[in-house]
């Protein structure tokens, strides 16, 4: 049975007290979501229960209880303390997928600094443009990718500690180096935890934008009210559910759904930190009885990709619900997980702005494979006019997806960027930055971005910064970034280049500037194709216009080209 | 044989380790040891088909057929004439 029943019952009468009277939270309390994730769930009584099973590619196996969490992330907050990090002091967190990635989250949460996860694939150059801006005190790290910290040190003033995980004894520390190791430190059993309230901030998270650099989202404690009820009621947690969240903690839905919400609900989660094999996948679900599996459409896509076959090798019959984000679910996807594992995955939408699931398709309710759902219950969202942004009332149009503000997770401000901020919301209505068309029914069916974003496996790239990382390469005179389709990631990166006198087209040269990209800004961001060209299209102010490019990548309409430089 | 397996052992090693304390071999996991992620494996992709002007089909270029050293130079010998 599921916790949601319908939709009408839950919508009716729909309070965010709901979430506040189950986490026994009262207004004005002191609401701190290291301290919800972990000590309360001991409270409760579940302290001997698994809160994370961990596995890596080699086989290695840990297992933490929430009693294990609890001392872990004071142990961790702790330290940090000692180091002299103080609330409101942003700390990084740049890992892989391992334990103390999941568990110094809450360890910063606890002091009341806050967190800032970064994907461990980012190049020197991406980790500075955030580290900068965030103005970041400390970064927890592991060996393999300190070098790359080590590289931007000297541009990082306020960055004082560089923190190993897994720092080689026989190797000489740094300067600002300090190492940490979980497993060696002496567990902390109590730990004066900051009494952060509602609005204190918790987590910064990094998204692009479409000009200009990257922006940290910030969002606060009270964040926690969404994404609890959000994972009750759509991801449809249970007290003995075995949950498995694929995304990365260094992205939005890695600590929403991957931390706090599945945590905050005192459930069992697993975690593979490894790369992606549809076999080590199924092999893991097997393995750990995952019961609900939220994933990704690119993942769910590489799965398709693989066959029906190799499904049958394994017994993944603990399987009960299946959710996905990122980026649209194709209906074939839909119809595919129904046929192979007898269940359908529900697509649910938000985004790093929003902190939790905004539209999703409800267990229990009708799926109409290749639509997001319909809004959750005190979400007032909406399709806008582009011109007048008034919602649009009639079905079938597309529009603008917009949301009504002040849902608990929404995020509070652009990092140093309240004017960008601003700019979000019109007439009222915060604006996702997507279109959609709503159906009779209310169904939201997702139509396209409304600006040169590119999504590529659910995460969001920048054209503006692969452009300016691309002038950077001595070959390169100028260039336009834009969306290809693909078939597994939905789009994938392609740069137009010129080059500069003295350099001249070739395969070895697109390679080396893929290269140089990939370690720069992250593997996301490399260009999957290279395209020389002799001129970039312009208008007559000198504006590259990317819509062309674009246009001719997707086979559609090029239109107005009235403002074409050399029309 | 073993020139292949070194030349493609080395570009790994040059290309996508980060840790120069970590060692790797001929059969470590390059996709899901996550040395190489599914993204960068299309410039490595790219690396061998400039390297021995060969082209290979995406159906071909699966994670597992680039999981490591050895089942790559497999891959590529199949296209090298």
């Amino acid at each position: 049975m599921y916790y949601f029943g319908t939709y009408e019952d839950r919508a009716k009468n729909f309070d965010w007290s709901i979430s506040e009277k189950e986490l026994e939270y009262k207004a004005g309390d002191v609401l701190n979501i290291g301290w919800y994730c972990s000590d309360r769930i001991c409270k409760m009584g579940k302290g001997d229960k698994p809160a994370l099973l961990w596995e890596n590619q080699a086989g290695k196996e840990k297992r933490y209880t929430y009693h294990d969490v609890r001392r872990a992330s004071n142990t961790i907050g702790a330290f940090l303390r000692g180091l002299g990090i103080k609330d409101g002091d942003r700390v990084c967190l740049f890992m892989d997928k391992v334990p103390e990635l999941y568990i110094g989250f809450l360890g910063v949460l606890k002091i009341g600094a806050i967190a800032q996860p970064l994907f461990s694939a980012f190049g020197d150059e991406s980790l500075f443009i955030r580290l900068n801006d965030a103005q970041t005190k400390a970064i927890i790290t592991q060996r393999k990718h300190a070098p790359k910290v080590r590289k931007i040190l000297d541009k990082l003033p306020a960055l004082e500690h560089l923190i190993i995980i897994d720092h080689d004894p026989a190797r000489p520390l740094g300067p600002r180096e300090v190492a940490f190791s979980l497993d060696g430190a002496a567990p902390v059993e109590t730990l004066d935890i900051f009494p952060t309230k509602a609005e204190m901030p918790s987590v910064l998270h990094y998204t692009s934008g479409t000009t200009g650099q990257p922006k940290g989202v910030k969002h606060v404690h009270y964040s926690l009210i969404g994404q609890y009820l959000t994972a009750r009621w759509v991801l449809d947690i249970h007290d003995d559910d075995i949950y498995w969240c694929t995304a990365d903690p260094g992205w939005v839905t890695g600590t929403s759904y991957g931390i706090i919400a599945p945590w905050a609900l005192g459930a069992t989660q697993v975690v593979l930190d490894s790369g992606f094999s549809a076999e080590a996948w199924y092999r893991f679900a097997e393995k750990m009885k995952v019961t609900v599996w939220y994933s990704a459409p690119t993942a769910i896509r590489s799965l398709m990709k693989a066959g029906d076959e190799i499904v049958k090798k394994f017994n993944l019959s603990s399987l009960r619900h299946l959710a996905s984000v990122g980026e649209p679910l194709n209906p074939e996807a839909v119809i595919w997980s129904e046929r192979v594992f007898g269940l359908p995955f529900h697509d649910t939408y938000w985004q790093t702005e929003t902190g939790a699931i905004m539209l999703t398709n409800f267990p229990g309710m009708k799926i109409k494979p290749g639509s997001m759902g319909r809004p959750f219950p005190g979400i007032t969202a909406t399709v806008l006019d582009p011109k007048t942004y008034e919602p649009i009332t009639e079905p079938g149009r597309v529009g603008l997806i917009a949301f009504q503000p002040g849902w608990p997770s929404m995020m509070r401000t652009y990092w140093n960027n309240e004017h960008t901020y601003k700019a979000k919301f019109k007439n009222g209505w915060y604006l996702s930055g997507d279109r959609a068309r709503i159906d009779k029914d209310g169904y939201f069916w997702f139509t396209g971005r409304d600006d040169d974003i590119i999504n590529t496996g659910g995460h969001l790239v920048s054209p503006f910064e692969v452009e300016s990382a691309l002038l950077e390469h001595q070959a390169v005179a100028e260039s336009a970034v834009v969306a290809k389709p693909d078939e597994v990631n939905m789009e994938v990166v392609k740069a137009f280049v010129t080059l500069k006198p003295g350099f001249t087209p070739s395969p070895d040269l697109e390679l080396e500037i893929m290269n140089f990209i990939r370690k720069k800004l992250s593997p996301l961001a490399m260009p999957q194709e290279i395209e020389y060209v002799d001129s970039l299209p312009k208008t007559r102010s000198g504006k590259i216009m990317r819509r062309v490019l674009h246009a001719k990548e997707w086979g559609e309409e090029i239109g107005d080209l009235s403002t074409l430089e050399n029309d | 044989m073993d020139e292949m397996k070194d030349i493609v052992l080395k570009y790994v090693i040059a290309e996508y380790l980060e840790d120069d304390t970590q060692e790797i071999t001929y059969d470590t996991p390059l996709i899901s040891g996550g040395i190489v992620d599914s993204f960068s494996m299309v410039s490595l992709k790219r690396f061998l088909e400039n390297k021995y002007k060969i082209s290979i089909p995406d159906d071909k270029a699966t994670p597992e057929a680039f999981d490591s050293v050895n089942k790559i130079v497999t891959l590529v010998r199949e296209f090298v004439k």
